[in-house]
């Protein structure tokens, strides 16, 4: 038996208690330097080989500056799985989202707390470098936001900048095409990206991100500036680049979540009633099927049943 | 027979009083004539001084265009080689000092302020100094340089680099504040979707934002330079040669010239008009040299209108 902090004691508490398997014995998912290991399963679920782990997030909370926007966020992330962030406007599932791959970096006060392991490793390490953490979990926007420049340049931009300059006609032509882009634009990859429709842009900036072949996809509501059959298609893309990536994605859209995702998380508000102040937190994370069809929590309950009030 | 024509022409009628225009909007008509007004006036304005200035030099610039263009700064107006080449040499030179000077180092700080200076009060002082530093009068310029490169760095004498560097110190807040406004126009979205692929700063100032701000930039830097050429005021301080300038031997492009006292073609202008109450002929030479650069500042300007549009195009 492992000795365990207080705050890993915690931890392992609260996963027995939403139903997790838990033992220390079982070398496993590792946590930080002092060799603990946990092994976690849900009941509905196969084993949750730690191998397969690639986010571990407990207790994780941002703020910007004195103001904690999210908090007790507690998640574990499989790969090769679709999980999808899910609450109302203001919960802070895209600030969530932003800290996975330290895009909040550019918000000069905000700061997290808490754990966040990527494949074992604190991303929120000193010695960590956000422009190599950005390499391997990509992000595609919720607007869709082509570089003004040409559709080969604009996939071959993280390529490019990563260094990498031969063999790029084959890393546009590959990401195109995994992101269901290549035969709409495969005669004109010199023209300006600007041209494009907005789902065609936005196919192109997953493209884009792929053509770094990052391991993880941040999407933040990748669909809400499209129209109904560009989301439908990128909907299908999600589901056939799933094997290749894990992909994390905040939609507004509890359809789309219970369609395309493995697992969802609800966020909800809490408002301080002196300050006026709204806090975002994690309430339910599950299996997508068991949260939208028999959720343990109320707030989640009335959320899905478009009784949130 | 449709709904709509079955016997009720008097709803017809009702809403026909109520949807036609009924001319009501005065105060949109009245604002709309100010504003024109205001247009009106000033392109007239506009007009009569070109008019005025093109009448007063006519003489020169009919009977002696071309010799005007080679001539020298002469006592007389009726000297065959009176004309404007050491003031365009002068103009040319401070336009040299301008744009090799205070674009680069007006460009950097613009991008330090915006990209890389930490978002605090120093910052936010230094962003107000450099506003009021643009709107300082440029005579203060003037004695700036003169204190500076006339007196300390030249022993006294007047010196073109003198009147060059002055010049770029004059218009350096300028194009320190139009970079960075270009600068901060660069839609965030860009810099996050370079930023998501795993760009560096440096990557994404470079390759996204330089691009983007390039057209604003230059358009700034352009219309500065405009600006430092059409300047009389701090060069009058520092120095620069109102009366009589004796003829060089060195060719326009020779760099020994920079130490050598200097005119530029504000300064001739100014002073022909100060001459012209004693020889009326200098009236018509200072209308001929307000024509030549008033073409030449219209020249740089339209340079810059094209090299705006022709990036703008680029960047889709």
């Amino acid at each position: 038996m492992v000795n365990l902090t207080p705050s890993e004691q915690t931890r392992v508490n609260e996963a027995m208690l939403k139903g997790m398997r838990v033992s220390a014995d079982e070398e496993a998912a590792e946590l930080k330097n002092d060799g603990a290991a946990i092994t976690a399963s849900e009941p509905v679920d196969a084993e949750f080989d730690p191998e397969d782990l690639v986010f571990d997030a407990s207790d994780l909370s941002v703020f910007y500056g004195d103001f904690r926007a999210v908090r007790d966020v507690n998640m574990l992330i499989k790969r090769n799985e679709i999980t999808a962030l899910i609450g109302p406007s203001g919960c802070g599932k895209s600030t969530v989202l932003r800290s996975f791959n330290r895009m909040n970096d550019l918000i000069p006060t905000a700061r997290v707390q808490g754990n966040l392991l990527y494949r074992g490793v604190d991303l929120y390490d000193p010695r960590v470098d956000p422009v190599e953490v950005r390499r391997r979990i990509g992000m595609v926007f919720q607007k869709p936001n082509p570089f003004p420049k040409s559709i080969y340049d604009n996939v071959a931009y993280g390529p490019r900048v990563a260094g990498r300059k031969k063999g790029l006609d084959d890393v546009v032509e590959s990401s195109l095409k995994k992101a269901a882009l290549w035969d709409e634009v495969k005669d004109r990859l010199q023209e300006s990206a600007i041209g494009l429709s907005g789902g065609q842009q936005q196919r192109l900036s997953i493209a884009r991100a792929i053509a770094v072949d990052p391991e993880v996809l941040l999407m933040d509501e990748p669909c809400s500036a499209l129209d109904p059959i560009a989301t439908a298609r990128i909907e299908e893309l999600m589901a056939e680049i799933k094997d290749e990536y894990t992909i994390l994605i905040v939609t507004h859209n509890m359809q789309q979540a219970a369609r395309v995702s493995d697992r969802t998380a609800f966020f909800s508000v809490e408002v301080d009633e002196t300050s006026d102040r709204r806090t975002g937190l994690l309430v339910e994370y599950t299996t997508t099927e068991k949260l939208f069809s028999n959720p343990d929590d109320d707030r989640t309950e009335n959320y899905i049943t478009g009784r949130f009030g | 027979m449709r709904p709509s024509t079955i016997g009720n022409t008097g709803t017809a009628q009702r809403v026909e009083d109520e949807i036609f225009r009924q001319g009501r909007d005065l105060r949109g008509s009245g604002f709309r004539l100010l504003i024109f007004s205001a247009l009106a006036l000033s392109i007239l304005i506009l007009v009569v001084l070109i008019g005025q200035v093109l009448t007063d030099g006519w003489p020169v610039l009919s009977e002696r265009f071309g010799d005007f263009w080679t001539g020298t700064l002469r006592s007389r107006s009726s000297d065959d080689s009176l004309g404007i080449s050491q003031g365009l040499v002068g103009s040319f030179w401070i336009a040299v000092f301008v744009a090799v000077l205070a674009f680069p180092i007006g460009i950097a700080a613009a991008i330090y302020l915006e990209e890389y200076a930490p978002q605090n009060w120093v910052t936010k002082s230094l962003d107000i100094a450099i506003r009021n530093l643009a709107g300082v009068p440029s005579v203060v310029y003037g004695l700036l340089g003169l204190f500076l490169f006339v007196k300390l760095a030249n022993d006294g004498q007047s010196a073109l680099f003198a009147g060059g560097i002055t010049l770029a110190i004059l218009v350096l807040p300028i194009v320190v504040i139009t970079s960075a406004e270009a600068i901060r126009a660069v839609p965030s979205s860009l810099r996050e979707g370079a930023y998501g692929v795993g760009a560096t700063k440096w990557d994404v100032i470079r390759s996204q934002v330089l691009p983007f701000a390039a057209p604003g930039i230059l358009t700034g830097t352009l219309l500065s330079l405009s600006r430092a050429v059409g300047e009389a005021a701090p060069l009058i301080l520092v120095g620069a040669i109102t009366g009589r300038l004796a003829p060089r031997d060195g060719s326009f492009w020779g760099l020994e010239q920079f130490g050598d006292r200097f005119t530029a073609m504000p300064i001739i202008i100014v002073g022909w008009v100060q001459e012209s109450g004693r020889d009326e002929g200098f009236g018509s030479a200072a209308g001929a040299a307000i024509v030549v650069l008033l073409g030449l500042v219209i020249a740089m300007n339209s340079v810059a209108v094209l090299l705006r549009n022709y990036f703008e195009k680029k960047r889709g």
